[in-house]
């Protein structure tokens, strides 16, 4: 068990033809993932990975044709959000979507449009998710991390990579890790993620890596003291970074007073979580 | 990316937002000019891209072109926090009977615009924010059908604004809702919106804030980019595809990945040093990438030590060491260098870097103490 994807994924790779959609189907495939398609406007009727995946021009096509069910988007920034919309129009209940750089406005469109779809988005600007030894959909390496019972859920793409890499150091699995991302706007936050993780069989502990910026770790904290049994530790990335300076994500930015680490690491204490004062600790805090 | 008051207001007046007759002038000659056109009375504003103009004697009353002339020449020559200033905008004084506030922002939390009005308007919303919460109306837009003309109208009577304004006033708030749309703007804001002694609603002040990211949509707009506001390494930084942030500390970091270059830092912090700077250098690493990154960290003549944190993904170890290598022939220093490399082809990184003159660390922790030790001068082999 896990949450969001497993071995029944049937996965669509939207942009499947660009360089990181190949690269990184590639990589999927080969770590035992099910892609069933890619779409690639105009290039419908081509085969990829020597003839293993058919290329069709649109996700309804992909989807009639294969079956797929979860769809996974490594296409440029300025057409994201029109894939994001059409995988929601051709009835995909789950879209990851890898693409950094997306403007916020179409981002605020597409999760408002997606919300009333019922579609669950996780991204963009995400490395994706893992699930140990049944489904890897984005880029999270694959040999990084082993299968067992820690839930990750994180912002962040490398840090997330040195938290499982440090969990694997000391033997530990984990059941699914999810990238939500580090846009300001973006689809399945922290809350969605605990929620599911209480309530998986298999996940028995619980990983949360935040950083400065927005209120999404205050609303985990509050959802953490009202509804979750299962232990959490933590990290907080950015308790040096200046105010009013965007750190690399889009998200990261500390704008009038709001948003600092401090307050972060505050809240998630008050509601039990442990929090790490760096990464290597947090092995350590889990049993 | 900040657009300048002049530049804000111009785009606005497109939209139908009524602003005050003006132009902006580079010297005090044209000032001069400018105010003989607008006639009367005229006001001389800095067109720089931080708060506080007024305070710092940035906005000034002329009387007379002369008058103007004389304080254009003031304040051409002034510098307000740092920044010179360039340009002057003289617009046509209006008499001011009120002020209002009238801004759009994206609420992240809320995940749509928000459109916020204050009868408290010509100081800074955050101020009002935080003395005078109750003052603030709020409606938030569905991004996907836009302000509706109700929402305009509760604003309106939400800030108490007499009637006989309302259909005006629902103009404007449209108005700014298309320039914020159309721009892809962060925040788009007037403030103060004010109501003259003669009864109109004028916007005198306009500020705009736009997405860096959706810039590849406005070419016209990004033109405006006023690289005053930034830092010379930064603005280097961005030319090879890294994000580079100057602090104030001696220990500089390369890292990949945004989330662990904060944690870099933090981790230096933790252990008693300072970082230099935030930086990211992205997935591939390339050497280019690497010696660009290399030179910028060293440009500031406060770092020490310089402390590599490489995660190898799905960037291999082996990849980077080898862009390292090159970017250290190429940028010859006598700066110490301590290196962590982990992850995918680690191993064979390290090989690569074994004849490098570096300091070697297994662990993140191990790393950062390496560092900070080096850069104290008591570290020892």
């Amino acid at each position: 068990m896990s949450i969001l994807v497993d071995k029944n994924t049937r996965l669509l790779v939207q942009g499947i033809t660009g360089n990181e959609g190949d690269f990184h189907t590639r990589q999927m495939v080969a770590y035992g993932t099910k892609v069933v398609a890619g779409v690639t406007p105009g290039k419908g009727g081509e085969w990829v990975l020597n003839g293993k995946i058919p290329v069709f021009d649109s996700i309804r096509q992909a989807v009639n044709a294969r079956g797929a069910n979860v769809s996974v988007i490594f296409v440029p920034a300025r057409f994201a959000a029109d894939a994001m919309f059409e995988s929601a129009d051709a009835g995909i209940p789950l879209i990851v979507c890898i693409t950094e750089g997306i403007p916020v406005q179409d981002m605020m469109r597409v999760r408002n449009y997606l919300d009333q779809k019922g579609v669950r988005l996780v991204g963009p600007n995400c490395p994706g998710l893992l699930t140990p030894g049944e489904a890897k959909v984005g880029i999270i390496p694959g040999d990084i991390a082993i299968p067992g019972n820690v839930g990750v859920v994180s912002r962040s793409g490398t840090l997330t990579y040195e938290i499982l890499y440090a969990l694997k150091q000391e033997n530990m699995g984990v059941s699914t890790c999810v990238g939500i991302g580090g846009d300001p706007v973006n689809g399945t936050n922290f809350v969605d993620c605990l929620e599911m993780f209480e309530e998986d069989p298999n996940t028995e502990q619980v990983v949360l890596i935040g950083e400065i910026g927005g209120s999404e770790e205050e609303k985990a904290a509050e959802f953490i003291a009202d509804r979750m049994t299962k232990p959490i530790a933590g990290f907080i990335a950015g308790q040096t970074a200046p105010p009013g300076k965007r750190m690399g994500h889009a998200g990261a930015i500390i704008e009038g007073g709001s948003g600092l680490a401090a307050d972060k690491i505050r809240a998630l204490e008050m509601a039990g979580v442990q929090v790490a004062q760096h990464p290597e600790e947090i092995p350590g805090m889990l049993k | 990316m900040k657009l300048h008051e002049y530049q804000s207001k111009r785009f606005f007046a497109k939209y139908g937002i009524p602003i005050p007759k003006g132009r902006v002038a580079a010297n005090a000659e044209e000032a001069k000019h400018i105010a003989q056109e607008l006639g009367d009375r005229v006001v001389i504003k800095a067109q720089v891209l931080v708060g506080g103009r007024g305070k710092a004697g940035g906005i000034r009353l002329a009387k007379s072109p002369e008058e103007a002339e004389e304080l254009a020449a003031q304040i051409l020559s002034m510098k307000i926090k740092e920044l010179p200033v360039r340009k002057v905008l003289i617009d046509e004084a209006a008499s001011i009977d009120k002020e209002i506030y009238l801004g759009i922002t994206n609420d992240r939390s809320a995940r749509k615009p928000v459109m916020m009005a204050s009868s408290a308007g010509g100081v800074e919303i955050e101020d009002v924010a935080r003395d005078a919460p109750e003052k603030i109306v709020k409606v938030y837009i569905d991004p996907l059908l836009g302000l509706r003309d109700y929402q305009a109208r509760d604003i309106a009577a939400g800030i108490d604004l007499p009637r006989d304004h309302w259909r005006i006033f629902g103009q404007i708030a449209n108005g700014l809702w298309q320039a914020y749309r159309e721009s892809d703007a962060t925040l788009a804001e007037i403030n103060p919106l004010v109501i003259t002694s003669e009864d109109q609603l004028l916007a005198v002040d306009g500020k705009m804030v736009l997405d860096d990211n959706a810039l590849f949509r406005h070419p016209d707009l990004a033109e405006m980019r006023d690289l005053d506001v930034e830092d010379p390494s930064e603005i280097e930084a961005r030319k090879y595809g890294l994000v580079f942030i100057k602090l104030d500390g001696d220990i500089g970091c390369m890292v990949n990945g945004a989330g662990l270059a904060m944690t870099t830092m933090d981790i230096i912090k933790l252990f008693g040093g300072s970082p230099a700077n935030f930086l990211d250098i992205g997935g591939g690493a390339s050497a280019e990438k690497v010696t660009a990154a290399l030179r910028i960290i060293l440009t500031d003549p406060n770092v020490k030590t310089v402390l590599f944190n490489i995660f190898g993904g799905i960037t291999r170890g082996d990849e980077v060491a080898r862009g390292i290598l090159a970017a250290m022939n190429e940028v010859q220093t006598r700066i110490p260098m301590v290196i962590r490399l982990v992850g995918t082809n680690a191993e064979e990184g390290r090989q690569i870097l074994s004849d490098a003159d570096m300091i070697t660390a297994e662990t993140l922790a191990d790393a950062a103490k390496k560092a900070v030790a080096v850069t104290k001068g008591d570290y020892v082999q």
